[in-house]
């Protein structure tokens, strides 16, 4: 009766090839990808000297601002200046520079390659289906999976923190960037062509403006995933709040535990409600 | 008026794989429904002819699914035919090439939508004036047309708001303000006032009509209520399950129409305001000339049963009504005819809608008298005839 539980069939995948198969890529791509990391690095880097160049209080005061214009009331803003300045308090501030700097970073590039993938995908329903798959996968693979190639690739540092992060945050941009340019009023896109506009001008000059609050909610969720998968690449050498929740793991303080983990929530808060309203603004 | 500016010939649109096994079987003349059960093909559109000539209203009116809507779209190749061609002044839409097709849509031929079509991220200025951009045409010179067509329609004032702010009849007005800027020689509305409730819409159709009495455009209308069609087509084609089934002037259709399914079309809409007097008059049946005797005049009543006779002069020209009553009395008295007979009787014209003369022939005691230019009888409507046509 014991064939009636265990799988009969059990064939082992060559687990080494795998490895061994990517390792050569590595190798033979490696003057390719040190320039991908030498410009990645440059930019987190570049990003990071900016921000740590901003006083502390100018970056309060101009959350304060956001806050109080985009949820439009004074609360709100102060409330953000306050849960920022509190990350402060609790001597994270730099470490939180460093976050940010990669977060943005991964977010640029994340637009770079999700908008323009969004709206080919957007023009055919072929294409649409053949990489639909692809983004379910990316989305689903569990996230640590991502940090061994960008390891193998990249190294340890913020590159690979910037790639595995770009891997995971670029769907929603992709995805909800097709769906708003789909979901367009069929008779607003007839009556673009009935017109005479070429593709070009009903793409840029009705398509994506009333794709645009589709499109800025994929952007949004993309900051967050952004801002979640960089607290994992710790694990993979970048520096920021990360590090600090992985310490207080490894050495099980919940102390520490508590207070970073509070301060990457806080930063999560406020570029999402900060975002959201400047977003809704455009919408109308 | 009676130039032919857009033909269509034998023009198929079906949708599915299997066309060509369904377009045999359409040929062999069978149903639409029996086509789709067996091959799964749509045939939206089958075999149409039509003309549409400068100037004139064309309306296509049929039910939902007709394919109506489907036929509009081929008018600008939003829509490309199976089959078959539309032809544009000499030519064929199909054998437009990309620029070609961009220059006819942007010069020759505009749309107005059922919900309108119009970009919410743009105010009531852009919308207008978004055919003249795409054209490449300078902002001040665009905005300058744009504000020209907008004061049209009488949205002056409104040129900075949202199209969210605005009522439905007044979002039309801009989808018609757009389609006209860039001054096409013809229009295509598709069912552009479904949306709006009864009053306004009534209101936009009285507007429409003197806008292209104005503007002398070419108009294409689709619409599925026929009351609409009869007031602003001049010339009608009903569509059934992607066939014309009968076009021709609203007059011709109520009076003649091809078959049951028309009868019943027409059925629903209110005949009084598309027949005309020349439609119901009768060609009356006892008729004298002035100078001719009271003897006369009483054996003619006496033969034909009636208590009346009407008079006219030597040109047929309509004088009046000679009654029972009177005749007796001249008879009687010796008078003349001209001396006794009733000439204060109610006259109209062949061209003049029923509904017009409803409220005369309620009132009146005798027919009406359906006169010509010249004054000359031409026949009488009677009470009953009016009700009976409406029936």
């Amino acid at each position: 009766m014991e064939w009636l539980f265990n799988f009969p069939f059990v064939m082992k995948p060559d687990l080494n090839a795998i490895d061994s198969a990517v390792r050569g890529f590595a190798l033979w791509a490696s003057p390719v990808l040190d320039g991908i990391s030498g410009g990645l690095t440059a930019l987190v880097n570049g990003i990071g000297w900016l921000l740590a160049h901003i006083p502390w209080f100018l970056l309060i005061g101009a959350v304060f601002f956001l806050g109080w214009k985009s949820r439009k009331s004074i609360r709100s803003g102060i409330l953000y200046a306050a849960l920022l300045a509190l990350i402060g308090v609790v001597g994270y501030w730099s470490a939180m520079i460093t976050t940010l700097a990669i977060v943005i970073a991964g977010v640029i590039i994340s637009l770079l390659i999700g908008l323009p993938v969004g709206i080919l995908l957007s023009t055919s329903r072929r294409l649409n289906n053949l990489a639909r798959p692809v983004l379910d996968t990316m989305q689903t693979m569990p996230v640590f999976v991502y940090l061994i190639p960008a390891l193998l690739f990249f190294g340890l540092g913020s590159p690979s923190a910037v790639i595995a992060t770009v891997i995971y945050a670029v769907v929603p941009v992709i995805r909800l960037t097709s769906l708003g340019i789909r979901q367009v009023d069929r008779e607003v896109v007839e009556a673009a062509a009935s017109f005479g506009s070429t593709r070009m001008q009903a793409l840029f000059k009705v398509q994506i403006p009333q794709a645009l609050p589709t499109i800025m909610t994929g952007v949004n969720q993309t900051l967050m995933m952004a801002m979640a998968m960089v607290v994992t690449c710790s694990m993979i050498g970048a520096r920021g709040l990360g590090v600090e929740v992985l310490n207080a793991v490894n050495r099980i303080e919940m102390g520490r535990g508590v207070i970073s983990g509070a301060s990457v929530v806080i930063l999560a808060v406020i570029l999402d409600r900060v975002t959201q309203g400047w977003f809704g603004k455009e919408e109308k | 008026m009676s130039e032919t500016l857009i033909q269509v010939k034998n023009l198929c649109k079906l949708y599915g794989l299997n066309r060509s096994e369904a377009s045999a079987m359409m040929r062999a003349g069978s149903d639409k429904n029996t086509v789709y059960q067996k091959t799964g093909v749509t045939a939206a559109l089958w075999d149409i002819n039509l003309e549409v000539r400068r100037g004139e209203i064309y309306v296509l009116i049929g039910l939902s699914g007709s394919g109506k809507s489907t036929l509009l779209r081929c008018f600008n190749r939003l829509n490309r035919p199976t089959s078959g061609e539309v032809i544009f002044e000499e030519k064929a839409l199909a054998e437009m090439n990309k620029q070609e097709l961009l220059e006819f849509r942007r010069n020759k031929i505009s749309m107005v939508f059922q919900s309108f079509g119009l970009m919410s991220h743009r105010d009531v200025l852009g919308n207008v004036a978004y055919g003249l951009e795409v054209k490449g045409i300078s902002r001040a010179e665009r905005e300058e047309k744009a504000m020209k067509m907008i004061e049209m329609v009488g949205l002056s004032g409104w040129e900075h708001k949202s199209c969210a702010q605005l009522s439905g009849g007044m979002r039309q007005r801009v989808g018609i303000a757009r389609a006209l800027a860039n001054d096409a020689e013809v229009l295509l509305m598709d069912e552009p006032f479904s949306a709006l409730d009864p009053l306004v819409r009534r209101e936009m159709q009285f507007e429409l009509l003197s806008l292209q009495r104005k503007l002398k455009k070419t108009i294409i209308f689709v619409t599925h209520d026929i009351d609409e069609a009869f007031k602003l087509g001049d010339t009608v084609s009903i569509m059934r399950d992607g066939r014309i089934v009968q076009t021709g002037t609203p007059e011709e259709m109520s009076t003649n129409p091809a078959d049951d399914y028309v009868r019943e079309f027409i059925g629903s809409a209110d005949k009084s305001k598309v027949l005309t007097v020349r439609n119901i008059m009768m060609t009356p049946s006892c008729v004298m000339r002035a100078h001719d005797g009271i003897d006369h005049a009483l054996r003619e009543m006496r033969a034909n049963a009636l208590s009346s006779i009407y008079v006219v002069n030597d040109e047929m020209q309509f004088e009046g009504i000679l009654t029972v009553a009177q005749a007796i009395r001249a008879h009687r008295e010796q008078l003349k005819t001209s001396e006794v007979m009733e000439r204060e009787i109610q006259t109209t014209h062949d061209d003049v809608l029923v509904a017009d003369i409803m409220p005369v022939a309620a009132e009146t005691p005798f027919p009406i008298a359906v006169v010509d230019s010249d004054n000359r009888l031409m026949g009488i409507v009677t009470k009953s005839s009016v009700l009976t046509a409406l029936m």
